[in-house]
């Protein structure tokens, strides 16, 4: 397989045409345009769905429509639009229809700034719609992993039938890097015959009728079904779990970052190793289901925990739970659209190793 | 004279057998459900239809029908419907919604699918009123109709005039067949009957979006007495939403 | 070793595509590389840059903390690139439009007349005048690989500019 130069967006939409999304409903917002452009002339160009809908609100309707028939779809929006979204990401969830997001976050809150960001970790991981539900959350750091996760959200999205989101940043979005493009889906295709709408069907395939709600009164129903879901919640947490661990092994001083920020962070490890500083680099690749086992263990009898955000500490909270007070948590991290560069990384990395007293903060951060 | 029984009232084929019927005496949604059910099974289409359900009293649709149902948000099935049959284009697709649903926060969306000339059917049960959540005031409204939050009467000072929305709907060049109809009568029954099998026509033919808008009783809501809904429909309701069809492409290119 | 260039100018000058060029003909080397352009309101405001980085390893970092190579097209791009220029680094300047003296006396600079050079062909383009430039002074990527990629993004935008860019390129490598 030959790389090509691709932009992170587009890199996204062509992923996901190969793993066979066969619609796309989008609505215009800086810094995710490039995939609604290019889905709006390569998806015509192959027959398959492209739909420039009214708002965000329509696109991610839409996107329920095509899952509740099994379909592989996907819509994708930022921050202040993806809050638009919330309705029906939670509609989803408890109707157990599948859909894939793609997020590019911009900074906020409000309309915010178009710059990168990544402080809509809460909005995506801890669920900005209303009631008990979870989110399938996956974060790339580079283009390549963006163009597999992407269609891992799919495989995942249908397997569980539960919303997907693919988080990415404003950089991530607009950077170009060399990517090796599969050919066609990475991941197998799931079987939805016994669940999908598709008409109650004639003769020796006729059957009842389906209804996929998210309404669900009456004595006990919702508890019932919230259970269940649950349970498949548990299951996901179980199997799914995805994580890179990077020199964690002897170091010292473990950075929790994820996305591009987790990237830079990377840089200042390497800095930093040169120097004889012992850090490693924990980066969650699924926010949710959030890798609490696995940071745990890997940050057990270490000296301290940075965690570095593009926000003002959202991750930290799922950090900080993940090591239950075993290990104290530092944060570094800068919100407003500004990019955290490793040699800022490397600075604080250096600050900590020089401390005698690691999280001297210990108290106030549990 | 030989003579045999013949059925004359049946349970339509798209009912479920043991189906719950859960509005409130005198409210129009059974009939048009029936309606419905009826002109599916005579159009042949009910085992290949996947209907959309709305938020309001038209949530109702799964305790009726053993079709196909995916459930809407406040507003958003005309989009639900829409990727529904981009998905699946050989199958029929509607939306059953209210007017506090469908006119009121899911205006945008009916209209954007409407200028699409989405391939779908909408039957908007318009009763005036938000039923449900107990009688308040819809975007359909009338002038000096009394409501839970037009305690003295709609005053267009304080809540604006009625949204008129086969008038609007109708001027939108995707839509194919657009209607009013109303149920306050045996006859006027019927005519919505007609109208609603040319909705499902005008998207057996692919000719774009049909929208059938019917003006229902809600007594419950107008605290009225069943057969006082009635009256105020022929005498009130339709001076203002004018019973009519504002469209229809299925005669001319049929 | 991870070279890092930072190209600015005005909106319009090409600086873009000077970079997607020069990531272009790096993988076309089978190097590593990342390009990051400004985007939104940053180009609505007339202004353009990106950030390429280059490098046989894998690239962490997207982001330039502080370029080795700055190409700076016009005066707003001397006064926000140059301050964070690291040390030794090498600056190629646009002297057909750029007033500003250089200031800094860790930095190698190289002011040019690339803007009249441009003038100077038929057709010239001054983001490829200068990218021939460049690829001469620096021999970061080869002149081939160049060319290659020049012939591969001209291809893909319009054919009728390859020839513009190959004269330009050439006029920008011999300069």
């Amino acid at each position: 397989m030959s790389k090509i130069l691709m932009k992170g967006n587009e890199a996204i939409a062509q992923a996901a045409i190969n793993a066979g999304c066969q619609c796309y409903f989008g609505y215009p917002i800086t810094p995710q345009n490039e995939i609604g452009e290019y889905m709006s002339s390569k998806m015509i160009e192959i027959g398959r769905t492209y739909i420039s809908a009214e708002s965000e609100l329509a696109a991610v309707n839409m996107l329920i429509g095509a899952g509740s028939t099994g379909t592989l779809a996907m819509t994708s929006s930022s921050s202040c639009a993806i809050a638009l979204m919330q309705e029906a990401i939670s509609s989803m969830a408890t109707a157990e229809i599948p859909g894939v997001i793609i997020s590019v976050m911009r900074a906020g809150p409000g309309l915010g700034d178009i710059t990168p960001s990544q402080a809509d970790y809460f909005q995506s991981v801890k669920g900005g719609g209303n009631g008990d539900y979870r989110t399938i959350v996956l974060a790339p750091s580079t283009i390549s992993e963006a163009v597999l996760l992407t269609q891992k959200s799919f495989y995942l999205a249908m397997k569980y039938r539960n919303p997907t989101m693919l988080l990415a940043d404003g950089i991530l979005g607009q950077m170009m890097e060399p990517v090796e493009m599969p050919e066609g889906n990475a991941f197998s295709t799931v079987n939805t015959d016994e669940w999908a709408l598709d008409g109650t069907g004639e003769g020796a395939q006729k059957r009842d009728g389906r209804s996929l709600m998210s309404l669900h009164m009456g004595d006990d129903i919702l508890e019932r079904l919230n259970h269940r879901i649950f349970k498949k919640y548990a299951q996901i947490e179980e199997k799914e779990v995805m994580y890179e661990n990077y020199l964690c092994d002897d170091a010292d001083i473990i950075i929790t970052a994820f996305g591009t920020v987790a990237r830079v962070a990377k840089s200042a490890v390497n800095a930093a190793r040169e120097k004889g500083i012992k850090v490693g680099l924990f980066r969650p690749i699924t926010l949710w289901p959030f890798p609490s086992k696995e940071l745990f263990a890997t940050a057990k009898n270490k000296k301290c925990v940075l965690d570095i955000e593009l926000n003002m500490g959202q991750m930290i909270q799922d950090v900080k739970i993940a090591l239950n007070g075993s290990v104290p948590v530092e944060f570094f991290g800068k919100t407003g659209g500004a990019i955290i560069n490793s040699s800022e990384i490397y600075n604080k990395i250096l600050e900590l190793s020089k401390e005698k007293q690691y999280g001297t903060n210990l108290a106030a951060s549990i | 004279m030989e003579q045999t029984l013949q059925q004359v009232f049946k349970r339509p084929e798209p009912y479920k057998k043991n189906y719950n019927y859960p509005f409130c005496a005198g409210c129009g949604h059974g009939v048009v459900l029936r309606l419905i059910a009826e002109v599916l099974e005579e159009l042949k289409i009910h085992t290949k239809t996947i209907a959309t359900a709305s938020v309001g009293c038209s949530i109702n649709l799964d305790k009726f029908y053993n079709l196909d149902i995916v459930g809407a948000d406040h507003g958003r099935a005309p989009c639900v419907a829409t990727g529904v049959k981009r998905s699946k284009p050989d199958k029929i697709v509607f939306t059953y919604q209210g007017d506090g649903d469908a006119a009121t926060i899911g205006f945008n969306e009916l209209m954007h699918t409407a200028l699409r000339g989405e391939n779908i059917t909408t039957i908007c049960v318009n009763n005036t009123n938000f039923g449900m959540t107990g009688g308040q005031a819809s975007a359909t409204s009338i002038l000096g109709q009394v409501t839970a939050t037009t305690k003295n009467g709609r005053d267009p000072k304080i809540s604006g005039y009625p949204a008129k929305i086969s008038e609007m709907i109708s001027n939108c060049d995707g839509a194919a067949f657009v209607a009013r109809v109303a149920i306050f009568s045996p006859q006027s029954i019927i005519k919505a009957k007609a109208a609603i099998k040319k909705a499902f026509e005008c998207q057996i033919k692919g000719l774009g979006f049909a929208f059938v808008e019917v003006i229902a009783a809600c007594p419950t809501g107008w605290k009225l007495k069943p057969v006082q809904a009635l009256e105020y429909i022929k005498n009130e309701v339709t001076k203002v939403h004018r019973l009519g069809i504002f469209k229809d492409f299925t005669e001319s290119m049929a | 070793m991870e070279k890092s260039i930072i190209i600015a100018g005005y909106g319009g000058q090409g600086v873009l595509f000077f970079g997607t060029t020069l990531a272009q003909a790096a993988m076309i080397e089978g190097k590593n590389t990342t390009w990051i352009p400004s985007y939104g309101a940053e180009m609505r405001g007339g202004h353009a840059n990106c950030s390429v980085k280059i490098s046989d390893n894998e690239i962490a970092s997207p982001i330039i903390d502080n370029a080795d190579y700055g190409i700076f097209l016009n005066d707003k791009a001397m006064e926000k690139f140059e301050k964070t220029m690291a040390k030794g680094a090498l600056v190629i300047g646009n002297s057909s439009i750029i007033e500003k003296s250089p200031s800094r006396d860790d930095v190698n600079y190289l002011m040019v007349k690339l803007g009249d050079c441009a003038q100077g062909i038929e057709g010239g383009l001054l983001n490829i005048v200068t990218f021939g430039y460049f690829v001469n002074k620096t021999q970061i990527i080869k002149k081939e690989s160049a060319l290659s990629a020049l012939e591969f993004v001209s291809k893909k935008k319009n054919p009728a500019f390859l020839k513009r860019n190959i004269d330009s390129f050439e006029a920008g490598y011999k300069l």
